[in-house]
């Protein structure tokens, strides 16, 4: 690559920045140019979600540009971005503070799988749906027999000329009731374990699904269960070969870890926590300072390690080409990243102290209530997505190279 | 910017780490001690270093340097930082060629950059005194008029590589109580001035130091370095600059000790296995590598903001952060690797015991983590 061909490339992408900001500024409706206060105010698209105008406006906008994927190629629906192309987009959307016009677990899961391993008619089927936001999709992994031991699901799925009969269990759903479609693993071989496993879609709509919500210790929660009884899916739904379905398993499973890990990077947390130390825990006679030395020291330790982990996560999308599948040190995001969140949930409630107690009704604030529920739900997170001793096992053996 | 190395960097790492390999081995630590080498470290290697531009990094060519960058200094000094060298970069690039970069008149900087980069001069920073600790703002040292120059006295102790120095820049009070920051004043020292003597301290990580004494040593008004009364600014932004150069020196003993360790879990045998087939001890291991990628990333974000420009308060919250993240990561791996070796990490004859001893030396050096914490929480307000 020469100078020259260097110094075009940075040319057209500024070009490419002055097009990208006047024509986001010209058309992100206002009830997109505020942050969202929780992930439900979030566009997840699909059949049964209902939004707000400008959010739908937001999304039939940016889809038909291919925007809400911006990397996929043009042909499945996609923006077919470059990857420094779609850094200026991202750059240019946070500048504004615009919302994400999509997202959910088909532009962060399924999708950049099927563009790694599903055939061409998935893809076409599939891919432009996502981008469109019609379709949304969940995750039918764990059982309640295969929680870390993941390879021990008992799902059965026989054959019965061109489709599967699938029998069984699947829990940890999330948005179970929400969602359209489903990929999932089947056992579709008993005589052998990781080898037996096939990976599937499925159409939620299918006679013989059933959906009922898990309440958590938090409370409500997005998760569901979903039981199947004589559910028939054709075999074209399979995705890479019978019995072929966990090294796809596995592959999803590091697009999900790096998404849990990029929920975790730093937004406007940092402040909020240095407001809630200043109103709760105020220094005598100088509220712009913190009172307790001890929480001084543990809001700085956090921030400085999030710092740390925001610098590192950046440092392997440097490294990484878009949409590639991310390797075994996604793991470390997701171990790093779920303990950070849970270390800032549990100094939140050391900092409201008495008032973090409520559970409902009079006396706390909304914003008390809230974070007494986040705390406890922060606890599922070194727990869900692999536990976060799955993660140390996975680092120990593939990055490290550890014996068995 | 992006947090990856350039080929160029990435060579100059290689090249570095080749030249530590072969000239500066780990077990030379010992010698040193047990011989009480008064230099600790090897005059031909230092020379070499010279050679090869290492010592004139970060100094512009005008000077004599090579006028690279921040980045550069960083692979070099990560490669050192991997065979714990100990030849004398601290006191004489990072902090002393920092110091007059920063604070020095055109002739001061004529009179010693060139001298730095070719490796005829060492230089050391005496900034720290028995009632400091880390708050270097705290000088009982004089500075007091002299004619047309001034008269110094007091005692400077821990002066990192100040046993071998020509010239040591000098932190002393000119104005001001005790604890006042403002007027400090930096004053440029030569070693053979009457009145100037220097001890020679035996540390627990091999590193060179020296107490140096001050009893009525005149120097001349161009001796003053960064203006009258304002060491203050100067010396915080010269040791923030050599704390992020040093943490990139701990993140290489960091990663040494690490694959060090590892090795050890693989190869070790016990209960007829590798005991890096233990759970107990893999998930630890684990832990140490999120540790070394962490402070690979704030290792580089604070080197490439300099290379940037960047401001001063920003320049503060990487230095604070890397050796925050060094120090606690470093000490970590030290504790670690002497306790995963077992026995035979509690012996002199093994090298992880040498990384645990500068891994306590360096998390000391330039400020604790708590020290840092302060710091961060004092820039922001709270």
């Amino acid at each position: 690559m020469g100078l020259a061909d260097s110094v075009r490339r940075m040319a057209d992408l500024e070009t490419f920045r002055a097009e990208v900001r006047t024509w986001l500024d010209a058309n992100a409706p206002a009830g997109v140019r505020t942050p969202p206060r929780t992930p439900d105010e979030l566009c997840w698209g699909g059949r049964k979600g209902s939004y707000p105008e400008d959010v739908r406006r937001w999304l039939a906008l940016m889809a038909e540009r291919g925007w809400t994927a911006p990397t996929w190629p043009r042909e499945y629906g996609g923006g077919g971005l470059s990857k420094a192309e779609a850094r200026v987009l991202a750059e240019e959307m946070a500048r504004l503070r615009l919302r994400p016009p999509l997202t959910g677990f088909g532009l962060e899961m399924i999708g950049p799988l099927l563009l790694q391993v599903g055939n061409e008619e998935q893809k076409r089927e599939h891919l432009p749906r996502i981008v469109r936001g019609e379709i949304r999709w969940c995750q039918g992994y764990s059982e309640p027999g295969a929680g870390s031991d993941l390879a021990g699901l008992q799902t059965r799925a026989v054959r019965d000329g061109d489709d599967y009969i699938l029998n069984g269990q699947k829990v940890w759903t999330s948005y179970g009731d929400k969602s359209d479609w489903m990929f999932l693993l089947v056992r579709t071989d008993t005589t052998q374990k990781h080898g037996g496993i096939t990976f599937l879609l499925m159409d939620m709509d299918t006679p013989g699904v059933q959906v009922r919500p898990i309440r958590l210790i938090s409370g409500a929660s997005p998760f569901t269960e979903t039981f199947l009884t004589d559910v028939r899916v054709p075999r074209r739904n399979v995705v890479g070969e019978e019995n072929g379905g966990w090294a796809i398993a596995k592959m999803l499973l590091r697009f999900e870890r790096n998404m849990i890990a990029d929920v975790f990077k730093a937004r406007d947390d940092r402040k909020r926590l240095l407001d809630m130390a200043r109103r709760y825990v105020p220094a005598a006679g100088d509220h712009a300072r913190v009172g307790d030395p001890v929480i001084r020291d543990r809001i700085t330790q956090l921030e400085m390690d999030q710092l740390c982990f925001d610098l590192t996560l950046a440092r392997a999308r440097d490294r990484l080409g878009a949409g590639q599948p991310p390797g075994a040190e996604v793991s470390f995001f997701k171990l790093y990243g779920t303990e950070l969140n849970q270390r800032r949930r549990e100094l939140m409630v050391s900092i409201a102290g008495p008032q973090a107690l409520g559970w409902e009704g009079p006396g706390f604030s909304d914003d008390e209530l809230a974070l007494t529920r986040d705390w406890l739900r922060s606890r599922g997170n070194t727990i869900e997505g692999g536990t976060s001793e799955i993660q140390l096992n996975i680092i120990a053996k593939h990055v490290l190279g550890l014996p068995d | 910017m992006a947090l990856v190395l350039t080929d160029e960097q990435e060579l100059l790492y290689r090249t570095a780490r080749d030249l530590v390999q072969r000239a500066a081995p780990v077990g030379r630590l010992r010698v040193y001690r047990d011989t009480r080498d008064p230099d600790g470290f090897s005059r031909e290697l230092w020379a070499e270093m010279a050679r090869l531009g290492w010592l004139g990094i970060v100094v512009p060519e005008a000077y004599g340097g090579s006028g690279l960058g921040w980045r550069e200094l960083m692979v070099v000094m990560e490669a050192l930082g991997r065979n714990l060298v100990t030849e004398p970069l601290t006191g004489t690039v990072l902090l002393g060629a920092t110091a007059l970069l920063l604070g020095g008149t055109e002739a001061q900087k004529q009179a010693h950059l060139p001298a730095v980069a070719t490796g005829e001069r060492f230089l050391a920073l005496a900034y720290q005194e028995a009632g400091s600790r880390y708050d270097w703002t705290r000088v009982e040292t004089r500075a007091e008029r002299a004619g047309g120059g001034w008269k110094l006295t007091g005692e400077k102790r821990h002066v990192l590589d100040g046993h071998v120095a020509d010239c040591f820049v000098v932190s002393a009070r000119t104005g001001g109580s005790e604890t006042d920051p403002h007027g400090i004043t930096c004053f440029l020292v030569r070693r053979d001035a009457p009145g100037v003597s220097v001890e020679r301290l035996w540390r627990v990580d091999g590193r060179g130091a020296a107490t140096l004494r001050l009893d009525g040593v005149t120097v001349s008004a161009d001796a003053i370095l960064g203006g009258e009364g304002q060491a203050a600014s100067l010396l915080e932004r010269t040791l923030d600059r050599a704390t992020i150069a040093c943490s990139a020196e701990m993140l290489g003993g960091m990663l040494a000790c690490f694959e060090m360790t590892l090795e050890y879990l693989k190869t070790r045998k016990q209960f007829g296995v590798p005991i890096g087939s233990f759970q107990a001890l893999k998930h630890r291991a684990a832990r140490l590598f999120v540790e070394t990628e962490l402070a690979r990333s704030i290792v580089m974000a604070a080197h490439e903001a300099l290379d940037e420009g960047a401001d001063d308060q920003r320049v503060l919250r990487l230095a604070a952060t890397a050796k925050a993240r060094c120090s606690d990561g470093f000490v970590l791996m030290g504790n670690e690797g002497v306790q995963m070796h077992g026995g035979i990490g509690m012996t002199d004859e093994h090298d992880v015991g040498l990384y645990l001893k500068r891994a306590r030396a360096a998390e000391i050096q330039f400020g604790d983590t708590a020290f840092h914490r302060q710091r961060l929480a004092a820039l922001d307000g709270y």
